[in-house]
């Protein structure tokens, strides 16, 4: 958060930003299922969305208004990323990818206003949804192929004697695809706040004379993290799609 | 060696894995520049693969940048 430091040599933490606080205590069978400020910019998140997309499409004009326009652009941008990723049988997982996609963007985007939480800076989020993603894609391959769908992990036209290593290497390459599309958009978008709660600690503590290249470069970094956080959204969504197509096509 | 040193040092080597994915971003940008310069009808085209690409040789570093955050804090 630009300038939300304290004055004087003793810089704030920049990791204060990623604290879950409790804003309604709750508790069910002894876990803790409080409602968070992480939850509460998921529900704000996706209200947002649902409110874009009703409103955007409510009157359905042939010739689209400015914010129809923005809904159909959003549409057309996912639905082609389908369409040339997975074929044009992938465009029944399309609502889905179309949900993440904008989910992810929301709540990117949201996370860069100033005393805002951005929910994509824990890893457990970012996670769920990548095991959630795994899974699902696995058992669309085991449901497709049968279990035909195990010879995804055989590289074909190798050396036999190769076989056994490159099987082992292929598995494990499956195995860390939750891992890293999680861990992708987890540290993108931690590593970017901290740095920009860092260079704004630096405006405060180099004063009214200083500060002002300091400052320079947070507005400079803000436009970076802007496209930082719509490019990890449009990455998650386009491995989605690439994962999908391997589970639908088997290379 | 103290226990909270031998983090630190940790922590900063961990920060390394940076490094490679400054050259990775540079080589990616660099070659997409070369190549939309020699065929500069093709280069839209080749858009999304090089922000595709661009995202994956940045994660690949903060891969690191988060082995360092996980020993700076968690241990």
């Amino acid at each position: 958060m630009p300038g939300a430091g304290e004055e004087g040599p003793h810089l704030p933490d920049p990791m204060h930003q990623f604290e879950i606080k409790r804003i309604f205590p709750f508790e069910v069978f002894g876990f803790d299922a409080s409602f968070t400020n992480s939850a509460l910019f998921m529900v704000i998140a996706a209200t947002i969305i649902t409110l874009f997309t009703l409103l955007a499409m409510r009157r359905g004009a042939l010739v689209p208004g400015r914010l129809q326009s923005m809904a159909e652009i959003s549409y057309e941008f996912v639905a082609s990323m389908v369409r040339d990723n997975v074929g044009t049988e992938g465009m029944k997982y399309f609502p889905f990818v179309f949900t993440l996609f904008m989910f992810v963007l929301a709540l990117n985007v949201l996370g860069l206003v100033p005393y805002s939480f951005t929910v994509t800076s824990h890893i457990i989020v970012t996670f769920a949804l990548a095991a959630f993603i795994f899974i699902g894609v696995t058992l669309i391959g085991f449901w497709k192929h049968g279990i035909k769908f195990l010879k995804f992990f055989v590289p074909s036209g190798v050396p036999f004697v190769l076989l056994p290593l490159l099987v082992v290497i292929e598995v494990i390459s499956y195995l860390t695809r939750p891992i890293s599309l999680s861990v992708r958009l987890f540290a993108n978008m931690m590593a970017g706040h901290t740095m920009l709660k860092v260079f704004g600690a630096f405006v405060v503590a180099m004063g009214l004379l200083g500060g002002w290249a300091a400052l320079a470069f947070m507005v400079a970094f803000t436009g970076l993290e802007l496209l930082v956080a719509f490019l990890q959204a449009y990455v998650f969504a386009i491995l989605t799609c690439i994962y999908l197509n391997d589970a639908l096509h088997m290379h | 060696m103290d226990a909270e040193a031998a983090k630190l040092i940790g922590a900063g080597l961990a920060s390394i894995a940076l490094v490679g994915a400054g050259v990775g971003i540079g080589i990616i940008f660099g070659n997409y520049l070369q190549g939309a310069l020699r065929n500069p009808s093709a280069a839209p085209t080749q858009f999304a693969n090089l922000l595709l690409g661009f995202a994956l040789a940045e994660a690949t570093g903060l891969f690191g940048l988060v082995v360092a955050l996980i020993i700076l804090f968690v241990f």
